[in-house]
């Protein structure tokens, strides 16, 4: 069986988001980039299902060759190999694109990646890449088993949870507590300098156009309620909503 | 394609509140584009909704077991079929796993561009164009699309626009049901809903609280002041991660995203992965005993103190009231 698990490279949860001088895109100084932690769910469930079924697991990024250091973290997991598309997408239609070109030439059984990224928050990908390919698609998928090749999942749905058995090919978004995160080895650090990234031009064109990006910052009011008069909160708050 | 659909959520025959205001959003964007016809749908089961905008032209509602659940696009044929036949270039919906799902799907072979995380959307000059929130709404992205022809997905909490009083005299549209049908081949083996609770990213007033709760047996005080205030309940990633808290209620960068009009934290320090999940919220009420809790810095009411006497104290002054 063959995996290819999508990652997305996206600044740290931890990060103070800046803007570029363009005004156009998030400022990359400063910003110590982390994989999807979503993706990461969904690598680390691939990587169990290696071991389990000797499965080939392939690492699938869109993006510049800063990304690299990254996408090698994922080999020294235990990934295969990697493939880079080069360049800079603008939206999840031309990410959904490569990918799905990709997989036309190149046969997987099952394609993973976080239920979202944590920068544009779309969660589109995974969706429109099955309906290029017309794969089965679910996100967001808590469990992953496989039997008797097939898909034993469970996703959340609107209000609650479903388990569902699927046939492959599949798509799926992942999110926790899919597989627990986990940390590379020393042998497969040095295992993974000699894997191959192929790095691939980007072929597919945006259709949107970004006219700016700015910070919000929300500020709040900070007013101190003494503990022993919470009559105050009260007060406060029938004024500005209602029970 | 030039008329506009908005698919809407029905609960008791009722438009739930954030299709409404959505609804009332829809109809102004449609008056400003007087060529085109607006077209209700909904997946939902539904009897008889007697008044809706007076912008209508027609209502669809599309019957499916609504566990059924989509698994590939071929189980869409119908939708997708019915949109193209009412022409529709525009689609505006409230997001929802299963309109994700949906539009995703369908996005390539409607040709139709997707816009999530929707803050606003403006014509101008005969260009569309979107404003965004990303970076878990730390920062907005405005961004214009080459056709006019899109797929928006608004938050629950969208707030739409009052109607101007263009025409007082409500239209009664009846209801067209079509049949959607499953074509893909996966089975569904259990279905758990939770039942009688408000979902996270619909709750107007949410109650959270975080590791300074101690241990899951002293969450009786947290569930009943959110019974008090008909609040949901939340929690932060390490009461979800330690099992005190089923992983639903986990609010953060990695979790549920709310934007309740009120958001009480207790005992939540607030690390920036869960003001990820929280800055949404019209108002913030932070209890926490340690005094620099980072929490206090983004909260609109600072109460330091400790929470088990707090909480209690607080849940009876509402009841006294």
């Amino acid at each position: 069986m063959k995996i290819l698990v999508c990652i997305s490279v996206v600044p740290d949860t931890t990060s103070k988001i800046t803007i570029d001088s363009s005004n156009l895109r998030v400022s990359t100084n400063g910003i110590t980039n982390i994989v999807g932690p979503y993706d990461d769910y969904a690598l680390s469930r691939a990587l169990e299902i290696k071991e389990m079924f000797s499965s080939e697991v392939v690492i699938f990024h869109v993006g510049g060759a800063e990304s690299e250091p990254l996408i090698r973290k994922c080999l020294a997991l235990g990934a295969d190999y990697a493939v880079r598309i080069d360049g800079n997408p603008t939206d999840s239609y031309q990410i959904a694109k490569e990918i799905s070109d990709y997989v036309k030439e190149n046969h997987f059984d099952l394609i993973l990646m976080g239920k979202e990224s944590i920068d544009y928050n779309s969660g589109l990908v995974h969706g429109i890449v099955a309906g290029m390919l017309n794969f089965n698609h679910f996100s967001p998928v808590m469990h992953l088993d496989i039997e008797n090749e097939k898909l034993k999942i469970e996703v959340e749905i609107d209000g609650g949870k479903a388990s569902i058995e699927c046939p492959l090919p599949a798509v799926l978004g992942c999110q926790e507590p899919i597989a627990e995160w986990k940390i590379p080895n020393m042998r497969g650090i040095m295992a993974a300098r000699t894997k191959e990234i192929k790095v691939l031009n980007m072929s597919s064109q945006s259709s949107s156009k970004i006219l700016s990006e700015e910070i919000i910052d929300t500020e709040r009011k900070q007013i101190q309620i003494p503990a022993d008069n919470l009559e105050l909160l009260v007060e406060y708050l029938k004024s500005e909503i209602t029970f | 394609m030039k008329n506009i659909a908005i698919f809407v959520d029905i609960k008791n025959d009722k438009l739930t509140s954030y299709s409404t205001n959505l609804l009332a959003f829809v109809e102004n964007w449609s008056v400003k584009q007087p060529d085109s016809k607006l077209f209700l749908y909904t997946l939902d089961e539904v009897s008889t909704l007697e008044v809706l905008g007076p912008f209508i032209s027609d209502a669809y509602a599309f019957n499916y077991e609504f566990h059924s659940l989509f698994a590939c696009n071929e189980d869409l044929i119908e939708l997708t079929q019915h949109l193209k036949l009412n022409e529709i270039g525009q689609i505006f919906c409230s997001k929802s796993n299963i309109l994700d799902s949906i539009f995703s799907l369908l996005s390539g072979e409607l040709q139709m561009n997707m816009v999530s995380n929707i803050v606003d959307v403006r014509l101008i000059e005969g260009q569309i164009e979107f404003e965004m929130a990303t970076f878990s709404g730390k920062a907005r992205l405005k961004k214009t699309i080459q056709s006019t022809d899109f797929i928006g997905i608004f938050p629950k909490s969208f707030q739409g626009q009052d109607l101007p009083n263009v025409n007082p005299k409500q239209a009664t549209i009846s209801f067209e049901k079509l049949l959607l049908s499953r074509k893909s081949n996966h089975t569904i083996d259990k279905i758990s809903k939770m039942e009688g609770l408000i979902p996270l990213n619909e709750a107007q007033i949410v109650v959270g609280a975080g590791r300074g709760m101690k241990d899951p047996a002293n969450w009786e005080i947290i569930t009943s002041l959110a019974k008090k205030i008909n609040a949901s309940t939340a929690c932060s990633k390490p009461v979800s991660d330690l099992n005190w808290r089923p992983h639903h209620e986990h609010v953060g960068q990695t979790g549920v995203k709310i934007a309740p009009k009120l958001y009480i934290a207790c005992g939540i320090s607030g690390a920036i992965q869960h003001l990820a999940g929280v800055n949404g919220s019209r108002i913030i009420v932070v209890i926490n005993n340690d005094s620099e809790a980072p929490f206090f810095k983004h909260a609109d009411y600072c109460i330091k103190g400790d929470l088990f006497d707090i909480v209690p104290r607080l849940t009876n002054l509402l009841n006294s009231r």
